[in-house]
């Protein structure tokens, strides 16, 4: 009889091997059907549907993709140094990368986030944040350049961020290491955490005309650990939802330890409240450091300024302000649906996806349907704030993006998949394998009133065998499906830079007819520009030598220069005087240790350059600007410090004869 | 693959079809019916073809003739072809810069010295030297003119100096002059005004210069 029930069980669990065998995701061979490269197949000379903004995680910089092509377009140097571009390198962009630790070169670049007006793309910025060093930047789809970066104070790892309310009225920042604020002593115990480490929330405004960035506010919150976050829209519009784990309050092996509860929360936050508050005057000052940098594509430059003050709102005092909803298992993706009714919370260690409805969670308070509160703040019973949940979906769900058809997408990392699901009655639809891992899924316009809803491209954190071996390190992959249909059908799997956390894709046409070619020379309004040969010069000022220069097809004015003496700071002012599309020039000197420059048509760069011995210096283009761009070259002489060789310069003054020249 | 091949070989020319024309009538159609039924093989052959390039390739692969001179635009500073094509007193120029398919080179990153003969220049060649150059058979002769009158090197009209050789583009050499602060190509034609455009300068010149005859 025993033996019988060994067996038994013996043959019903080889059954289940079995199942679960045929259950494993097919491989790409069979996964991609015969139509997909078709619908992915950009010919020479024709122009991708979409542009993909993908972030660049851990290089720091943001990368450019076509879609259905997968073709790279570009690199943003974002928040790290790029020697491509001069990002980081060139005297003008190093003030972009300043904060109140100083230059920071190399930073972790999470998420991006488009402009939005009416809770629509409207194609003119896109926002990313810096991990590490907290802060958030700001690109110009014009020039396709970082423009603007702001520090974020009393933060550390800014995760949660750079979210969108709908208009773009304010981009978002949360804290994902919760620490003593900066005005006070930071000097404590680690294990003081539950008393001395707060959370904070931050809310920058960005001027409707312009972009620039200021912190508007910022929200005092008890310590624990801020994820992702999205803003309400149209119904919900007013509300900013964030995820948070670690609401153990734990200092060590978080991994332990921070998932000890059933749930952590979801935060909703009552912006438009905040307001009323801040007018109020219920805010306080606080003195901090943080650096604000601009560039001004007209002086082509940029200036780092160090502010010194923060309004604080505490939520604890302020009733009204911030509501706790609880959340299954250390939410991580926090996204409301088109409609803005549903907010869908992503427990990393959860079985379930719950999802929320505004409607629900507004009854909630106005009926003080609380479950209790932490630390002051009130928190809303589950059920009272719960729509619904989509049982089973899968392992592991970290990110929820929309279709604009009443579907969800839901990336699981733990089961390599994408699954899709009716918003409404939370039943799954279909599901696709991923190669392998997946963290941040991307509908064009996935979390905005109105997805375009055609793609959905899957960002991989693994990829091992999927593409030809290139060592231990191999990059990251994204993987585009076509999602027209009721199934999702993989096109392509393409590599990208770095690792992708988050991305956004968009219809080229909205960017692209704004796309600049050229800056105009007369618009340069650099201190150091030379608005043709005739002015160029070299200027001594004590030690410093300014030498400003132009560069055009195929000679740089002057390209002789004498009188460096050695104890010499050289700063190379090079204006690129071509006013022609794709005509960059570039710039660089033997024994540099500091860079080279590339210069776009139109703009001026200086590059700071300390001779280290006595001699002649080659300079050259680096690129490849024209039939004679081999001859687009230089000499500069130095001569010992004390020489008394004058400064000269000139241009096509040719060699003297050999025989004129005095013998020693 | 094979059959095509095979008609290329078998396909009669204009001149074959003709003769076959004279002959009887019976061999008349037995000649079109084989060339028809071969001729629809060949179409059915290729419809498939190009239904199974139509569900992989969404549009064609052929290119647009010519070169950066099609780049929509309007931003830039002018190309040396866009300087000439702007000016009314260089039409003839244009059009046989057209003629001799040079408008993509003179349209790239250069840099360019364009001797730019205006339309008066032209007409004090000989009568018909201007036509006889633009026919097809006479398309070398043509693009060896022009070329000699294009040098590489963006050179200012200042920085010319008197006995200055200039290597032109078609291999030939100019040589320059300097008289009563005018610049003189050849002796025979004088710059008499310039433009700078983004990928060079053109000098506007008032004679055409004819290169060495060939050795």
């Amino acid at each position: 009889m025993e033996n019988l029930k060994t067996k038994i069980f013996a043959i019903a669990f080889l059954c289940l091997l079995l199942s679960l065998n045929s259950c494993k995701p097919k491989n790409a061979g069979t996964a991609v059907t015969g139509d997909a490269a078709s619908k992915t197949y950009v010919p020479p000379g024709k122009y991708d549907e979409l542009y993909n903004f993908v972030s660049g995680g851990f290089s720091g910089q943001m990368s450019v993709y076509g879609l259905p092509s997968g073709r790279l377009l570009r690199v943003i140097p974002v928040f790290s140094v790029d020697p491509e571009k001069g990002w980081g390198y060139s005297e003008e962009t190093k003030p972009m990368l300043n904060t109140s630790h100083g230059f920071v070169p190399w930073d972790d670049l999470h998420h991006v986030e488009l402009s939005q007006t009416k809770g629509e793309i409207d194609g003119r910025w896109i926002f990313a944040n810096g991990n590490n060093t907290p802060r958030i930047a700001r690109v110009d789809l014009k020039t396709f350049r970082t423009v603007e970066i702001i520090e974020i104070p009393n933060s550390a790892g800014n995760h949660s961020s750079p979210f969108i309310t709908e208009n773009t009225e304010y981009v978002v920042a949360g804290t994902r290491f919760s620490i003593p604020m900066d005005n006070t002593n930071g000097d404590v115990p680690i294990n003081t955490y539950k008393q001395n480490f707060k959370g904070t929330l931050s809310f920058i405004s960005v001027a409707p005309t312009d972009g620039n960035m200021k912190i508007a506010f910022q929200i005092l919150l008890p310590g624990m650990n801020f994820d992702l976050s999205h803003a309400g829209k149209g119904p919900s519009h007013g509300w900013f939802f964030f995820s948070c784990y670690n609401s153990e309050q734990a200092n060590s092996l978080l991994e332990v330890n921070a998932s000890q509860r059933d749930k952590d929360y979801i935060l909703a936050v009552n912006w438009k409240k905040a307001e009323e508050y801040l007018k109020q005057g219920k805010g306080k000052k606080q003195q901090v450091k943080y650096a604000h940098n601009v560039y001004d594509d007209k002086t082509h430059s940029a200036k780092s300024t160090i502010e010194t003050e923060i309004t604080m709102l505490d939520a604890k005092e302020l009733p009204g302000l911030v509501y706790m909803i609880p959340c299954p298992k250390s939410p991580h993706g926090c996204d409301v649906d088109p409609t803005g009714e549903y907010i869908v919370g992503s427990g990393k260690l959860a079985a379930l996806i719950p999802v929320f409805s505004f409607t629900k969670m507004q009854q909630a308070i106005a009926n003080k349907t609380f479950d209790g509160d932490y630390e002051g703040i009130p928190v809303i019973k589950y059920e009272a704030a719960l729509y619904g949940e989509v049982k089973k979906p899968g392992l592991g769900p970290l990110h929820t993006e929309f279709d604009g058809k009443g579907n969800a997408y839901t990336s699981f990392f733990v089961s390599s998949e994408v699954v899709k699901w009716n918003i409404k009655d939370l039943k799954v639809l279909d599901r696709v394998p991923t190669y392998y891992s997946v963290g941040h899924l991307s509908i064009p316009g996935g979390d905005s009133r109105k997805p375009y809803g055609k793609y959905m491209i899957a960002y991989n954190k693994i990829t091992k065998d999927r593409y030809l071996p290139t060592g231990p390190e191999l990059a990251q992959s994204a993987q585009l499906f076509d999602i027209s249909g009721d199934k999702m059908q993989l096109l392509l799997d393409f590599p990208t830079i770095g690792e992708p956390h988050y991305a956004q894709a968009v219809p080229a046409s909205l960017i692209s007819k704004n796309s600049l070619k050229i800056f105009k020379i007369e618009d340069n309004n650099s201190p150091f520009v030379s608005k043709g040969e005739a002015q160029t010069k070299v200027v001594r000022e004590g030690n410093k030598v300014h030498v400003y220069a132009t560069s055009i097809r195929s000679h740089f004015s002057p390209d002789n220069i004498e009188g460096i003496k050695l104890g010499d700071e050289v700063y190379f002012h090079i204006t690129n005087l071509e006013q022609d599309w794709d005509v960059p020039h570039g710039f660089a000197i033997k024994g540099a240790n500091n860079g080279e420059l590339l210069i776009m048509p139109g703009e001026t760069s200086t590059l700071k350059w300390i001779p280290d011995r006595v001699g002649i210096f080659p300079f050259y283009c680096t690129d490849f600007c024209s039939a004679l761009h081999q001859e687009m070259s230089g000499y500069l002489r130095v001569s010992p410090a004390g020489s008394n060789v004058p400064i000269s310069f000139s241009l096509g003054k040719n060699s003297v004869p050999l025989d004129s020249i005095p013998k020693k | 693959m094979k059959i095509a091949l095979l008609i290329c070989i078998m396909h009669p020319g204009p001149e074959k079809l003709i003769t076959y024309f004279k002959k009887s009538k019976t061999c008349i159609m037995k000649n079109l019916i084989a060339i028809l039924s071969i001729f629809i093989i060949v179409a059915a052959i290729s419809c498939n073809q190009q239904t199974d390039t139509a569900s992989e390739n969404t549009s064609s692969t052929t290119s647009t003739p010519g070169g950066q001179e099609n780049v929509n635009d309007t931003t830039s500073e002018k190309d040396v072809v866009k300087v000439a094509v702007s000016s009314p007193d260089h039409t003839t120029l244009v059009a046989a810069l057209k003629q001799a398919e040079l408008v993509t080179s003179l349209a790239n990153a250069g840099p360019f010295t364009v001797f730019a003969p205006t339309n008066a220049a032209f007409d004090k060649l000989p009568a018909g030297t201007v036509d006889g150059l633009m026919k097809d058979d006479k398309k070398e002769d043509l693009q060896n003119i022009l070329q000699y009158h294009v040098t590489l090197a963006a050179q200012k009209a200042e920085t010319f100096t008197e006995g200055q050789t200039l290597g032109m583009v078609n291999g030939d050499n100019v040589t320059v002059s300097l008289k009563d602060g005018k610049v003189m190509l050849n002796n025979s034609a004088t710059i008499v005004a310039s433009v700078k455009a983004s990928n060079g300068i053109v000098h506007v010149i008032d004679g055409v210069l004819l290169p060495p005859a060939k050795k």
